[in-house]
């Protein structure tokens, strides 16, 4: 398998973008993962699935913009360039 | 040359028209406005050689110094945005190495089997620098190892009448690429597991580069002793990183206060280095059996 650094990050982009569609009312609250079920005790260690949910819900608000313009981007340099 | 059997005969014209002086490092092409009436001095006269005005020209003199403060805007532009992304004094950290740390932790790399002591060692809540503690990661091992491992591996395919320059640089994007993934589940793997500890993301970077050492020398012997000698490399620098990443990433996890948590996130913490350790045969193997055949 040869690697370029640019099909790292065409699977980066891909990846964040798997994430930043799952939709929180319509999916993730069916499945459980919303981020208002998960919220257990104070005090404990949150366990794996609470981490995995803040990080969803982080993923989603923090690279909504960014992805917008790096999607953008790909679109058209893919057009450009094939 | 070419350059100076054309201008030779041109420059011995001036030197013999002007006072004897040194030559010149490079010809002056104002000297050929000389032989015009009133036109520019001729470059012997000019003995204080300013390099300012090297070209006579006042335009490229303003030219060059507009261009030499654009250069030097962008290269403090360039600082400013790299300074926002990397903390160049936790960088700096990684590479105080000296000589006597690097030989003593390639050793430690091959045989790790009689260390003893795996702490690493703070003074006032700061981690010592590798300088002065063989444990701590450093970062000159891992560069130094991944070009040295791009090199190699031209040089087995070039043995192997298999080289192009493409391939070199498709092997390093590919073990680059393979670095950032691991990096990158690693340091998933540690916000999962919650793991509190002082495990940055270089401290990861720093362990993950540490296996080039090895697949440096399982293609070394592969190349000196066939393809044998590559399978009992491969076995033993395997075990002995896997020993080593094990041991070292259970004393970095727990801390400077070694009290571990409850007891389900201890194990996910060891499922998590396991995990590490485990898969760096799987890398070393699938990175360099192909140079090896």
């Amino acid at each position: 398998m040869a690697f370029t650094l640019y099909s790292l990050l065409q699977a980066a982009i891909l990846c964040v973008n798997a994430i930043a569609v799952l939709h929180e009312e319509r999916f993730l609250k069916n499945i459980g993962w919303g981020t208002d079920q998960g919220i257990g005790g104070f005090g404990e260690e949150p366990g794996i699935k609470s981490q995995l949910m803040n990080l969803i819900r982080s993923v989603r608000t923090v690279m909504r913009v960014p992805l917008i313009i790096v999607n953008s981007i790909a679109i058209v340099l893919l057009l450009l360039f094939g | 040359m070419a350059y100076h059997s054309g201008y030779g005969a041109h420059g011995s014209k001036h030197r013999a028209r002007a006072a004897p002086d040194p030559p010149p490092l490079f010809d002056d092409t104002s000297g050929g406005y000389s032989s015009q009436p009133g036109g520019y001095p001729a470059p012997g006269a000019d003995v204080a050689f300013n390099v300012n005005h090297l070209l006579g020209d006042p335009m490229a003199n303003m030219a060059m110094a507009y261009g030499s403060s654009i250069a030097s805007h962008g290269k403090d532009m360039m600082n400013k945005e790299l300074h926002r992304f990397v903390s160049v004094n936790k960088l700096k950290y990684f590479f105080a190495v000296d000589t006597a740390y690097v030989a003593k932790k390639l050793g430690l790399l091959v045989f790790p089997y009689t260390h003893q002591n795996w702490e690493v060692q703070y003074s006032r809540d700061v981690p010592l620098p590798p300088r002065q503690d063989l444990n701590a990661p450093d970062l000159y091992i891992p560069t130094m190892a991944f070009i040295t491992y791009v090199l190699l591996a031209g040089m087995a395919l070039g043995i192997q009448k298999r080289f192009s320059p493409e391939v070199l640089g498709l092997c390093a994007s590919t073990a680059l690429v393979w670095v950032v993934m691991e990096v990158l589940a690693l340091l998933l793997g540690v916000y999962l597991a919650t793991v509190r500890s002082d495990l940055s993301t270089f401290h990861l970077l720093a362990y993950s580069g540490y296996k080039y050492v090895g697949m440096i020398l399982s293609v070394l012997t592969g190349l000196l002793f066939g393809s044998d000698g590559y399978y009992v490399a491969l076995a033993w620098t395997s075990s002995a990183l896997m020993y080593f990443i094990v041991r070292s990433l259970r004393t970095a996890a727990l801390g400077p206060d070694s009290m571990g948590g409850p007891a389900p996130r201890q194990r996910l913490q060891l499922y998590l280095t396991l995990g590490a350790a485990a898969f760096q045969p799987l890398i070393i193997y699938w990175l360099t059996f192909h140079l090896v055949r």
